[in-house]
Protein backbone atom coordinates (compact mmCIF):
# COMPACT_ATOMS: atom_id res chain seq x y z
CA UNK A 1 0.00 0.00 0.00
CA UNK A 2 1.25 3.46 -1.16
CA UNK A 3 0.03 6.46 0.84
CA UNK A 4 0.71 9.86 -0.61
CA UNK A 5 -0.30 12.87 1.62
CA UNK A 6 -0.61 15.85 -0.05
CA UNK A 7 2.88 15.99 -1.40
CA UNK A 8 4.31 19.35 -2.10
CA UNK A 9 7.32 20.60 -3.50
CA UNK A 10 9.30 23.66 -4.63
CA UNK A 11 12.53 24.41 -6.40
CA UNK A 12 13.96 27.58 -5.36
CA UNK A 13 11.07 28.89 -4.87
CA UNK A 14 9.25 27.40 -8.03
CA UNK A 15 6.73 24.82 -7.08
CA UNK A 16 7.18 21.84 -8.99
CA UNK A 17 5.00 19.16 -7.05
CA UNK A 18 1.54 21.03 -5.68
CA UNK A 19 -0.62 19.10 -3.22
CA UNK A 20 -0.48 15.55 -4.77
CA UNK A 21 -2.36 12.43 -2.72
CA UNK A 22 -2.83 9.21 -3.81
CA UNK A 23 -3.38 5.74 -2.43
CA UNK A 24 -2.46 2.69 -4.10
CA UNK A 25 -2.67 -0.90 -3.57
CA UNK A 26 -1.13 -3.89 -4.54
CA UNK A 27 -2.47 -5.39 -7.87
CA UNK A 28 -2.92 -2.13 -8.98
CA UNK A 29 -0.78 -0.80 -12.35
CA UNK A 30 -0.69 2.88 -12.14
CA UNK A 31 0.48 5.03 -14.94
CA UNK A 32 2.01 8.56 -14.28
CA UNK A 33 0.31 10.35 -17.28
CA UNK A 34 1.51 14.11 -18.12
CA UNK A 35 3.18 16.41 -20.79
CA UNK A 36 6.88 17.25 -19.94
CA UNK A 37 7.72 18.71 -16.86
CA UNK A 38 4.66 18.10 -15.57
CA UNK A 39 6.09 16.33 -12.36
CA UNK A 40 6.01 12.88 -13.03
CA UNK A 41 9.83 12.23 -12.58
CA UNK A 42 9.83 14.57 -9.54
CA UNK A 43 6.86 12.48 -8.10
CA UNK A 44 8.68 9.41 -8.53
CA UNK A 45 11.58 10.53 -7.08
CA UNK A 46 10.08 11.62 -3.76
CA UNK A 47 8.52 7.87 -3.44
CA UNK A 48 11.93 6.61 -3.48
CA UNK A 49 13.29 8.39 -1.37
CA UNK A 50 15.48 10.29 -3.61
CA UNK A 51 14.54 14.10 -3.07
CA UNK A 52 12.55 15.43 0.28
CA UNK A 53 9.34 16.86 -0.40
CA UNK A 54 9.22 20.37 0.48
CA UNK A 55 5.82 18.91 2.83
CA UNK A 56 3.74 16.01 2.48
CA UNK A 57 4.04 12.43 3.57
CA UNK A 58 4.99 9.24 1.34
CA UNK A 59 4.31 5.61 3.44
CA UNK A 60 4.96 2.68 2.09
CA UNK A 61 3.14 -0.60 3.39
CA UNK A 62 3.25 1.56 7.02
CA UNK A 63 6.94 2.48 6.38
CA UNK A 64 7.60 6.66 6.31
CA UNK A 65 9.96 7.08 3.42
CA UNK A 66 11.27 10.20 4.95
CA UNK A 67 11.93 8.72 8.78
CA UNK A 68 12.60 4.86 8.04
CA UNK A 69 14.05 4.71 4.67
CA UNK A 70 16.30 2.27 4.79
CA UNK A 71 13.43 -0.42 5.05
CA UNK A 72 10.76 1.79 2.83
CA UNK A 73 14.08 1.29 0.04
CA UNK A 74 13.58 -2.24 0.82
CA UNK A 75 10.93 -2.56 -0.87
CA UNK A 76 10.93 -0.56 -3.57
CA UNK A 77 12.31 -1.54 -6.70
CA UNK A 78 12.83 1.46 -9.16
CA UNK A 79 14.11 2.06 -12.53
CA UNK A 80 15.42 5.98 -12.51
CA UNK A 81 14.73 7.86 -15.60
CA UNK A 82 17.31 6.99 -18.57
CA UNK A 83 18.56 3.85 -16.33
CA UNK A 84 21.55 4.80 -15.54
CA UNK A 85 23.99 2.11 -14.30
CA UNK A 86 27.92 1.57 -13.84
CA UNK A 87 29.15 1.68 -17.62
CA UNK A 88 32.11 0.17 -16.65
CA UNK A 89 30.88 -3.28 -15.44
CA UNK A 90 29.45 -5.77 -17.09
CA UNK A 91 25.76 -6.28 -16.45
CA UNK A 92 26.32 -10.00 -14.71
CA UNK A 93 28.74 -7.40 -12.40
CA UNK A 94 26.41 -5.16 -12.15
CA UNK A 95 23.19 -7.27 -10.85
CA UNK A 96 25.61 -8.85 -8.63
CA UNK A 97 26.55 -5.58 -7.19
CA UNK A 98 22.85 -4.58 -6.50
CA UNK A 99 22.11 -8.25 -4.88
CA UNK A 100 24.94 -7.91 -2.42
CA UNK A 101 23.74 -4.26 -1.56
CA UNK A 102 20.20 -5.81 -1.54
CA UNK A 103 21.22 -8.76 0.95
CA UNK A 104 20.57 -11.23 -1.54
CA UNK A 105 22.69 -14.24 -0.28
CA UNK A 106 24.28 -16.76 -2.28
CA UNK A 107 22.14 -19.49 -4.02
CA UNK A 108 19.46 -17.33 -4.05
CA UNK A 109 21.22 -15.00 -5.61
CA UNK A 110 22.72 -16.43 -8.53
CA UNK A 111 19.35 -17.76 -9.24
CA UNK A 112 17.91 -14.41 -8.98
CA UNK A 113 20.03 -13.43 -11.65
CA UNK A 114 19.69 -16.16 -14.14
CA UNK A 115 15.78 -15.19 -13.61
CA UNK A 116 15.89 -11.77 -14.39
CA UNK A 117 18.77 -12.01 -17.42
CA UNK A 118 15.99 -14.20 -18.64
CA UNK A 119 13.00 -12.59 -18.18
CA UNK A 120 14.76 -9.29 -19.66
CA UNK A 121 16.28 -11.73 -22.47
CA UNK A 122 19.99 -10.40 -21.28
CA UNK A 123 22.29 -13.38 -22.07
CA UNK A 124 24.01 -12.61 -25.10
CA UNK A 125 24.69 -9.29 -23.50
CA UNK A 126 25.55 -10.42 -19.89
CA UNK A 127 29.14 -10.30 -19.87
CA UNK A 128 29.84 -7.11 -22.13
CA UNK A 129 30.22 -4.24 -19.85
CA UNK A 130 27.34 -1.86 -19.95
CA UNK A 131 28.94 1.48 -21.49
CA UNK A 132 29.20 -0.77 -24.87
CA UNK A 133 25.27 -1.51 -24.95
CA UNK A 134 22.59 -0.16 -26.90
CA UNK A 135 19.81 2.05 -25.72
CA UNK A 136 17.54 -0.84 -25.64
CA UNK A 137 19.84 -3.16 -23.57
CA UNK A 138 20.77 -0.81 -21.51
CA UNK A 139 17.22 0.00 -20.37
CA UNK A 140 16.76 -3.53 -19.88
CA UNK A 141 19.73 -4.14 -17.56
CA UNK A 142 18.22 -0.88 -15.50
CA UNK A 143 14.90 -2.89 -15.23
CA UNK A 144 16.85 -6.29 -14.75
CA UNK A 145 18.37 -4.40 -11.50
CA UNK A 146 14.74 -3.20 -10.33
CA UNK A 147 12.80 -6.18 -10.28
CA UNK A 148 16.18 -8.32 -8.81
CA UNK A 149 14.72 -8.14 -5.54
CA UNK A 150 11.48 -9.46 -6.52
CA UNK A 151 10.10 -5.85 -4.43
CA UNK A 152 6.39 -5.31 -3.33
CA UNK A 153 6.74 -2.00 -4.94
CA UNK A 154 7.74 -1.46 -8.70
CA UNK A 155 8.65 1.87 -9.62
CA UNK A 156 9.29 2.45 -13.57
CA UNK A 157 10.21 6.12 -14.87
CA UNK A 158 9.68 5.55 -18.49
CA UNK A 159 10.55 2.00 -19.32
CA UNK A 160 9.93 1.63 -22.83
CA UNK A 161 12.09 4.84 -23.81
CA UNK A 162 14.28 3.54 -26.41
CA UNK A 163 13.15 0.27 -26.90
CA UNK A 164 12.03 -1.26 -30.46
CA UNK A 165 8.38 -2.20 -30.72
CA UNK A 166 9.20 -5.93 -30.07
CA UNK A 167 11.45 -4.84 -27.10
CA UNK A 168 8.41 -2.71 -25.71
CA UNK A 169 5.72 -5.32 -25.95
CA UNK A 170 8.14 -7.58 -23.99
CA UNK A 171 8.94 -5.07 -21.19
CA UNK A 172 4.63 -4.83 -21.06
CA UNK A 173 4.09 -8.25 -21.15
CA UNK A 174 6.54 -8.62 -18.12
CA UNK A 175 4.98 -5.52 -15.90
CA UNK A 176 1.60 -7.17 -16.55
CA UNK A 177 2.99 -10.66 -15.60
CA UNK A 178 4.81 -8.53 -12.18
CA UNK A 179 1.74 -7.11 -11.73
CA UNK A 180 -0.40 -9.62 -10.11
CA UNK A 181 0.62 -9.07 -6.33
CA UNK A 182 2.67 -6.24 -6.09
CA UNK A 183 2.19 -2.02 -6.75
CA UNK A 184 3.91 -0.76 -10.34
CA UNK A 185 3.78 2.76 -11.17
CA UNK A 186 4.82 3.79 -14.57
CA UNK A 187 5.53 7.11 -16.00
CA UNK A 188 5.12 7.65 -19.89
CA UNK A 189 4.63 10.21 -22.67
CA UNK A 190 2.79 6.90 -24.66
CA UNK A 191 -0.44 7.02 -24.59
CA UNK A 192 -1.19 3.78 -25.74
CA UNK A 193 0.83 2.30 -23.13
CA UNK A 194 -1.62 3.14 -20.60
CA UNK A 195 -4.25 0.76 -22.49
CA UNK A 196 -1.91 -1.68 -22.59
CA UNK A 197 -0.76 -2.09 -19.53
CA UNK A 198 -2.28 -0.01 -17.04
CA UNK A 199 -5.21 -0.44 -14.49
CA UNK A 200 -5.33 3.25 -13.58
CA UNK A 201 -4.06 6.14 -15.17
CA UNK A 202 -3.21 9.60 -13.47
CA UNK A 203 -2.76 12.80 -15.64
CA UNK A 204 -0.29 15.62 -13.70
CA UNK A 205 0.14 18.51 -15.29
CA UNK A 206 2.07 21.61 -13.29
CA UNK A 207 2.40 19.44 -10.08
CA UNK A 208 -1.39 18.79 -9.98
CA UNK A 209 -3.21 15.31 -10.60
CA UNK A 210 -6.25 16.71 -13.14
CA UNK A 211 -7.44 13.11 -13.20
CA UNK A 212 -7.51 9.80 -11.37
CA UNK A 213 -9.53 7.10 -13.38
CA UNK A 214 -8.82 3.92 -15.60
CA UNK A 215 -8.10 3.81 -19.01
CA UNK A 216 -11.59 3.22 -20.07
CA UNK A 217 -12.91 6.11 -17.93
CA UNK A 218 -10.61 8.04 -19.00
CA UNK A 219 -11.52 7.07 -22.81
CA UNK A 220 -14.76 7.53 -22.11
CA UNK A 221 -14.28 11.31 -21.56
CA UNK A 222 -13.38 11.76 -25.00
CA UNK A 223 -15.51 13.58 -27.24
CA UNK A 224 -15.16 10.46 -29.70
CA UNK A 225 -16.41 7.85 -27.06
CA UNK A 226 -19.13 5.67 -28.98
CA UNK A 227 -18.38 7.65 -32.36
CA UNK A 228 -18.56 5.91 -35.35
CA UNK A 229 -16.11 5.56 -38.13
CA UNK A 230 -16.50 4.38 -41.40
CA UNK A 231 -14.27 4.31 -44.61
CA UNK A 232 -16.75 5.05 -47.58
CA UNK A 233 -15.53 3.81 -51.08
CA UNK A 234 -17.15 6.05 -54.42
CA UNK A 235 -19.18 8.51 -52.74
CA UNK A 236 -19.29 11.93 -52.95
CA UNK A 237 -18.06 13.50 -49.81
CA UNK A 238 -20.48 16.49 -50.00
CA UNK A 239 -23.22 14.21 -50.19
CA UNK A 240 -22.08 11.56 -47.68
CA UNK A 241 -21.75 14.50 -45.67
CA UNK A 242 -24.94 16.34 -45.86
CA UNK A 243 -26.59 12.99 -45.37
CA UNK A 244 -24.91 12.13 -42.44
CA UNK A 245 -25.12 15.19 -40.65
CA UNK A 246 -28.98 15.02 -41.06
CA UNK A 247 -29.02 11.89 -39.60
CA UNK A 248 -30.58 11.50 -35.96
CA UNK A 249 -28.41 11.02 -32.99
CA UNK A 250 -25.62 12.60 -34.70
CA UNK A 251 -24.30 16.00 -33.41
CA UNK A 252 -21.05 16.55 -35.40
CA UNK A 253 -19.47 15.04 -38.31
CA UNK A 254 -15.66 14.83 -39.08
CA UNK A 255 -14.20 13.96 -42.45
CA UNK A 256 -10.31 12.97 -42.94
CA UNK A 257 -9.19 16.20 -44.61
CA UNK A 258 -6.87 14.31 -47.59
CA UNK A 259 -10.12 12.77 -49.03
CA UNK A 260 -9.76 9.01 -48.41
CA UNK A 261 -13.67 8.83 -47.63
CA UNK A 262 -12.72 8.53 -43.82
CA UNK A 263 -15.98 9.51 -41.84
CA UNK A 264 -16.26 10.28 -37.89
CA UNK A 265 -19.82 10.68 -36.35
CA UNK A 266 -20.05 11.93 -33.20
CA UNK A 267 -23.33 11.04 -31.36
CA UNK A 268 -25.48 12.58 -29.01
CA UNK A 269 -25.50 11.60 -25.78
CA UNK A 270 -26.63 7.79 -24.99
CA UNK A 271 -27.48 7.42 -28.51
CA UNK A 272 -25.76 3.96 -30.08
CA UNK A 273 -25.32 5.24 -33.60
CA UNK A 274 -23.30 2.26 -35.00
CA UNK A 275 -26.83 0.22 -35.84
CA UNK A 276 -28.64 3.82 -37.06
CA UNK A 277 -25.55 4.27 -39.55
CA UNK A 278 -25.57 0.51 -40.69
CA UNK A 279 -28.97 0.69 -41.59
CA UNK A 280 -28.22 4.20 -43.50
CA UNK A 281 -25.42 2.35 -45.38
CA UNK A 282 -27.24 -0.03 -46.34
CA UNK A 283 -30.60 1.82 -48.05
CA UNK A 284 -27.91 3.91 -50.11
CA UNK A 285 -26.23 1.00 -50.85
CA UNK A 286 -23.07 2.91 -50.14
CA UNK A 287 -19.31 0.15 -50.30
CA UNK A 288 -18.48 0.53 -46.42
CA UNK A 289 -14.38 -0.83 -46.15
CA UNK A 290 -14.84 -0.52 -42.42
CA UNK A 291 -17.16 1.13 -40.18
CA UNK A 292 -16.28 0.78 -36.23
CA UNK A 293 -17.13 2.11 -32.80
CA UNK A 294 -15.07 3.92 -31.37
CA UNK A 295 -13.67 3.53 -27.67
CA UNK A 296 -12.67 7.56 -27.02
CA UNK A 297 -9.65 8.86 -28.24
CA UNK A 298 -7.18 9.17 -25.10
CA UNK A 299 -4.54 11.26 -26.79
CA UNK A 300 -7.70 13.78 -27.47
CA UNK A 301 -8.93 13.55 -23.29
CA UNK A 302 -4.81 14.30 -22.78
CA UNK A 303 -4.67 17.22 -24.90
CA UNK A 304 -7.98 18.79 -23.52
CA UNK A 305 -7.10 17.73 -19.86
CA UNK A 306 -3.63 19.45 -20.46
CA UNK A 307 -4.57 22.39 -22.50
CA UNK A 308 -7.27 23.43 -20.06
CA UNK A 309 -5.31 23.33 -17.26
CA UNK A 310 -3.12 25.45 -18.89
CA UNK A 311 -5.83 27.75 -19.92
CA UNK A 312 -7.05 28.05 -16.30
CA UNK A 313 -3.41 29.43 -15.30
CA UNK A 314 -3.16 31.97 -18.04
CA UNK A 315 -7.00 32.91 -16.21
CA UNK A 316 -5.03 33.52 -13.02
CA UNK A 317 -2.05 35.49 -13.98
CA UNK A 318 -4.77 37.61 -15.89
CA UNK B 1 27.33 -9.11 3.16
CA UNK B 2 28.39 -5.79 5.07
CA UNK B 3 27.33 -3.17 2.97
CA UNK B 4 30.50 -1.13 3.12
CA UNK B 5 32.37 -3.54 2.08
CA UNK B 6 30.04 -4.31 -1.69
CA UNK B 7 30.54 -0.53 -2.13
CA UNK B 8 34.25 -0.35 -1.40
CA UNK B 9 34.50 -3.30 -3.49
CA UNK B 10 32.78 -2.22 -6.32
CA UNK B 11 34.67 1.84 -6.12
CA UNK B 12 38.08 -0.17 -5.70
CA UNK B 13 37.25 -2.27 -8.40
CA UNK B 14 35.89 1.04 -10.79
CA UNK B 15 39.50 2.07 -10.46
CA UNK B 16 41.51 -0.65 -12.45
CA UNK B 17 38.27 -1.21 -14.66
CA UNK B 18 40.40 1.60 -16.57
CA UNK B 19 44.10 2.77 -17.31
CA UNK B 20 43.74 5.47 -14.96
CA UNK B 21 44.79 4.21 -11.81
CA UNK B 22 47.60 2.47 -13.50
CA UNK B 23 48.78 5.60 -15.23
CA UNK B 24 48.30 7.18 -11.73
CA UNK B 25 50.68 4.72 -9.93
CA UNK B 26 52.92 5.41 -12.74
CA UNK B 27 52.96 8.59 -12.36
CA UNK B 28 53.22 8.91 -8.58
CA UNK B 29 56.36 6.43 -8.32
CA UNK B 30 58.37 8.29 -11.10
CA UNK B 31 57.72 11.59 -9.32
CA UNK B 32 58.37 9.97 -5.79
CA UNK B 33 61.76 8.84 -7.63
CA UNK B 34 62.59 12.14 -9.25
CA UNK B 35 61.98 14.11 -6.42
CA UNK B 36 63.68 11.84 -4.13
CA UNK B 37 66.74 11.59 -5.67
CA UNK B 38 66.93 14.57 -8.04
CA UNK B 39 65.50 17.34 -5.55
CA UNK B 40 66.22 15.86 -2.43
CA UNK B 41 69.64 14.56 -3.29
CA UNK B 42 69.11 11.66 -1.70
CA UNK B 43 72.61 10.23 -2.15
CA UNK B 44 74.34 13.61 -1.41
CA UNK B 45 72.89 13.83 1.93
CA UNK B 46 74.88 10.37 2.51
CA UNK B 47 72.34 9.36 5.23
CA UNK B 48 70.24 6.60 5.68
CA UNK B 49 66.73 8.04 5.95
CA UNK B 50 63.87 8.50 3.80
CA UNK B 51 63.44 12.29 4.44
CA UNK B 52 63.44 13.50 0.82
CA UNK B 53 61.33 10.84 0.11
CA UNK B 54 58.56 12.07 2.25
CA UNK B 55 59.20 15.52 2.07
CA UNK B 56 57.94 16.39 -1.02
CA UNK B 57 54.78 14.00 -0.47
CA UNK B 58 52.26 17.00 0.37
CA UNK B 59 53.17 18.74 -2.66
CA UNK B 60 52.92 15.29 -4.64
CA UNK B 61 49.72 14.62 -3.44
CA UNK B 62 48.58 17.94 -4.07
CA UNK B 63 48.49 17.47 -7.60
CA UNK B 64 47.89 13.19 -7.32
CA UNK B 65 45.29 13.38 -4.51
CA UNK B 66 42.56 15.41 -6.40
CA UNK B 67 43.13 13.42 -10.04
CA UNK B 68 41.48 10.79 -7.41
CA UNK B 69 39.27 12.17 -5.81
CA UNK B 70 37.11 14.20 -8.45
CA UNK B 71 35.02 11.54 -10.05
CA UNK B 72 34.48 10.31 -6.54
CA UNK B 73 31.02 11.87 -6.58
CA UNK B 74 31.23 13.65 -9.54
CA UNK B 75 30.60 10.93 -12.10
CA UNK B 76 27.98 9.60 -10.08
CA UNK B 77 25.62 12.94 -10.06
CA UNK B 78 26.58 13.45 -14.16
CA UNK B 79 26.21 9.80 -14.95
CA UNK B 80 22.93 9.61 -12.82
CA UNK B 81 23.91 6.64 -10.77
CA UNK B 82 23.70 8.80 -7.77
CA UNK B 83 19.70 8.85 -8.12
CA UNK B 84 20.24 4.88 -8.57
CA UNK B 85 22.94 4.55 -5.23
CA UNK B 86 21.00 7.02 -3.18
CA UNK B 87 17.41 4.85 -3.78
CA UNK B 88 19.50 1.44 -2.64
CA UNK B 89 18.47 0.23 0.73
CA UNK B 90 21.73 2.04 2.11
CA UNK B 91 22.64 4.70 4.21
CA UNK B 92 24.18 7.60 2.95
CA UNK B 93 26.34 7.31 5.85
CA UNK B 94 27.88 4.07 4.56
CA UNK B 95 27.51 5.43 0.89
CA UNK B 96 30.27 7.91 1.78
CA UNK B 97 32.03 5.83 3.50
CA UNK B 98 32.52 3.03 1.32
CA UNK B 99 33.79 5.20 -1.59
CA UNK B 100 36.08 7.14 0.55
CA UNK B 101 37.55 4.46 2.08
CA UNK B 102 37.95 2.60 -1.33
CA UNK B 103 39.71 5.76 -2.74
CA UNK B 104 42.21 5.76 0.10
CA UNK B 105 42.96 2.06 -0.05
CA UNK B 106 44.17 2.84 -3.72
CA UNK B 107 46.24 5.47 -2.37
CA UNK B 108 47.03 3.06 -0.04
CA UNK B 109 48.03 0.80 -3.00
CA UNK B 110 49.98 3.32 -4.97
CA UNK B 111 51.97 4.27 -1.78
CA UNK B 112 52.93 0.85 -0.14
CA UNK B 113 54.14 0.49 -4.21
CA UNK B 114 57.08 2.59 -3.35
CA UNK B 115 58.56 -0.01 -1.37
CA UNK B 116 61.85 -0.50 -3.36
CA UNK B 117 62.95 2.98 -2.07
CA UNK B 118 62.63 1.87 1.60
CA UNK B 119 64.74 -1.68 0.35
CA UNK B 120 67.02 0.49 -1.19
CA UNK B 121 67.75 2.35 1.79
CA UNK B 122 68.04 -0.39 3.75
CA UNK B 123 70.43 -2.27 1.03
CA UNK B 124 72.50 1.23 1.63
CA UNK B 125 72.95 1.81 5.27
CA UNK B 126 70.85 0.61 8.45
CA UNK B 127 67.65 3.41 9.04
CA UNK B 128 65.81 3.65 11.57
CA UNK B 129 62.97 1.66 9.98
CA UNK B 130 60.30 2.77 12.81
CA UNK B 131 60.87 6.15 12.02
CA UNK B 132 60.26 5.19 7.94
CA UNK B 133 56.89 3.21 8.94
CA UNK B 134 55.72 6.17 10.70
CA UNK B 135 56.44 8.31 7.75
CA UNK B 136 54.31 5.80 5.83
CA UNK B 137 51.73 5.98 8.12
CA UNK B 138 51.60 9.84 8.32
CA UNK B 139 52.16 10.01 4.41
CA UNK B 140 48.85 7.65 4.21
CA UNK B 141 46.73 9.63 6.70
CA UNK B 142 47.67 13.35 4.96
CA UNK B 143 46.52 11.32 1.66
CA UNK B 144 43.20 10.39 3.67
CA UNK B 145 42.86 14.24 4.60
CA UNK B 146 43.60 15.34 1.18
CA UNK B 147 40.80 12.82 -0.03
CA UNK B 148 38.17 13.43 2.46
CA UNK B 149 38.73 17.51 1.43
CA UNK B 150 38.12 16.03 -2.42
CA UNK B 151 34.91 14.33 -1.74
CA UNK B 152 33.23 16.77 -0.56
CA UNK B 153 33.91 19.02 -3.42
CA UNK B 154 33.42 16.55 -5.96
CA UNK B 155 30.26 16.17 -4.34
CA UNK B 156 29.58 19.69 -4.93
CA UNK B 157 29.54 19.41 -8.90
CA UNK B 158 28.97 17.23 -11.84
CA UNK B 159 32.40 18.25 -13.32
CA UNK B 160 35.19 16.68 -12.98
CA UNK B 161 37.33 19.47 -13.78
CA UNK B 162 35.76 22.14 -11.36
CA UNK B 163 36.22 19.25 -8.76
CA UNK B 164 39.63 19.01 -9.63
CA UNK B 165 40.28 22.75 -9.73
CA UNK B 166 38.60 23.45 -6.30
CA UNK B 167 39.90 20.49 -4.36
CA UNK B 168 43.93 21.60 -5.89
CA UNK B 169 42.82 25.01 -4.52
CA UNK B 170 41.63 24.30 -0.94
CA UNK B 171 44.10 21.76 -0.32
CA UNK B 172 46.79 23.78 -1.40
CA UNK B 173 45.14 26.16 1.31
CA UNK B 174 45.78 23.62 3.97
CA UNK B 175 49.32 23.25 3.12
CA UNK B 176 50.75 26.43 3.07
CA UNK B 177 49.10 27.18 6.10
CA UNK B 178 52.02 25.99 7.54
CA UNK B 179 54.83 27.39 5.33
CA UNK B 180 57.46 29.60 7.14
CA UNK B 181 56.02 32.23 4.89
CA UNK B 182 52.56 32.48 5.25
CA UNK B 183 53.00 32.33 8.80
CA UNK B 184 55.62 35.27 8.74
CA UNK B 185 52.81 37.18 7.35
CA UNK B 186 50.49 36.63 10.08
CA UNK B 187 52.72 36.96 12.67
CA UNK B 188 53.66 40.82 11.68
CA UNK B 189 50.53 41.83 13.00
CA UNK B 190 47.78 38.49 13.95
CA UNK B 191 47.89 37.66 17.82
CA UNK B 192 50.28 34.60 18.29
CA UNK B 193 47.59 31.64 19.01
CA UNK B 194 45.72 33.01 15.86
CA UNK B 195 49.32 32.27 13.83
CA UNK B 196 49.20 29.34 15.93
CA UNK B 197 45.90 28.09 15.05
CA UNK B 198 46.66 28.63 11.30
CA UNK B 199 49.83 26.13 11.78
CA UNK B 200 48.14 23.86 13.73
CA UNK B 201 45.24 23.37 10.65
CA UNK B 202 47.87 22.69 7.99
CA UNK B 203 49.33 19.52 6.65
CA UNK B 204 52.81 20.55 6.78
CA UNK B 205 53.20 20.82 9.99
CA UNK B 206 51.10 17.93 11.53
CA UNK B 207 52.79 15.60 8.66
CA UNK B 208 56.59 17.29 9.39
CA UNK B 209 56.21 15.64 13.21
CA UNK B 210 54.80 12.01 12.14
CA UNK B 211 57.53 11.70 9.21
CA UNK B 212 60.36 12.27 11.82
CA UNK B 213 59.21 9.60 13.45
CA UNK B 214 56.94 10.94 16.07
CA UNK B 215 53.94 9.63 16.31
CA UNK B 216 52.00 12.09 18.82
CA UNK B 217 48.00 11.07 19.31
CA UNK B 218 47.42 14.88 18.72
CA UNK B 219 48.72 14.39 15.05
CA UNK B 220 46.85 11.47 14.07
CA UNK B 221 44.08 12.84 15.87
CA UNK B 222 44.16 15.36 13.91
CA UNK B 223 44.41 13.86 10.32
CA UNK B 224 41.57 11.44 11.68
CA UNK B 225 39.56 14.16 12.42
CA UNK B 226 39.77 16.12 9.18
CA UNK B 227 38.83 13.18 7.09
CA UNK B 228 36.09 12.56 9.66
CA UNK B 229 34.45 15.98 9.32
CA UNK B 230 35.05 15.97 5.60
CA UNK B 231 33.43 13.51 4.98
CA UNK B 232 30.63 14.64 7.08
CA UNK B 233 30.33 17.64 4.98
CA UNK B 234 30.68 15.26 2.27
CA UNK B 235 27.29 13.66 3.47
CA UNK B 236 25.97 16.94 3.94
CA UNK B 237 26.55 18.55 0.42
CA UNK B 238 24.84 15.41 -1.08
CA UNK B 239 22.22 15.97 0.74
CA UNK B 240 21.75 19.39 -0.05
CA UNK B 241 22.21 19.13 -3.52
CA UNK B 242 20.29 15.69 -4.37
CA UNK B 243 17.70 17.18 -6.26
CA UNK B 244 20.12 19.91 -8.89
Amino acid sequence: MITIENLQKAFDGVVAIDGISLNVSPGEVLGFLGPNGAGKSTTMKMITGFIKPSSGRVTLFDHNVQSDPVKAKELIGYLPEGAPAYGDMTAIQFLSFIADIRGIKKPVKEQRIQEVVRLLDLGAVSGRPIDTLSKGYKRRVGIAQAILHDPKILILDEPTDGLDPNQKHQVRELIRSLAKDKIVIVSTHILEEVTAVCTRAVVIAKGRVLADATPSELESQSRYHRAVTLMLDQVNENEALEIFSSLAGVSAVEVSPDHTGRYTLLPQTDVDLLPLVHELTQQRGWVVDEIFKERGRLDDVFRELTSNNQKENRREVA
Amino acid sequence: MNQIAVIFRRELGSYFSTPLAYVFIVMFLILTGVFTFYLGGFYERRQADLVPFFTFHPWLYLFLIPAVSMRLWAEERKTGTLELLLTLPVSLKTTVLGKFLAAWAFTGIALALTFPIWLTVNYLGSPDNGVIFAGYIGSWLMAGGFLAIGSCLSAATNNQVIAFILTVVVCFLFVVAGFPLVLEAFQKWAPAMFVDAIAGLSFLTHFDAVSRGVLDLRDLLYFLIMIGSWLVATAVVIDMKKAD
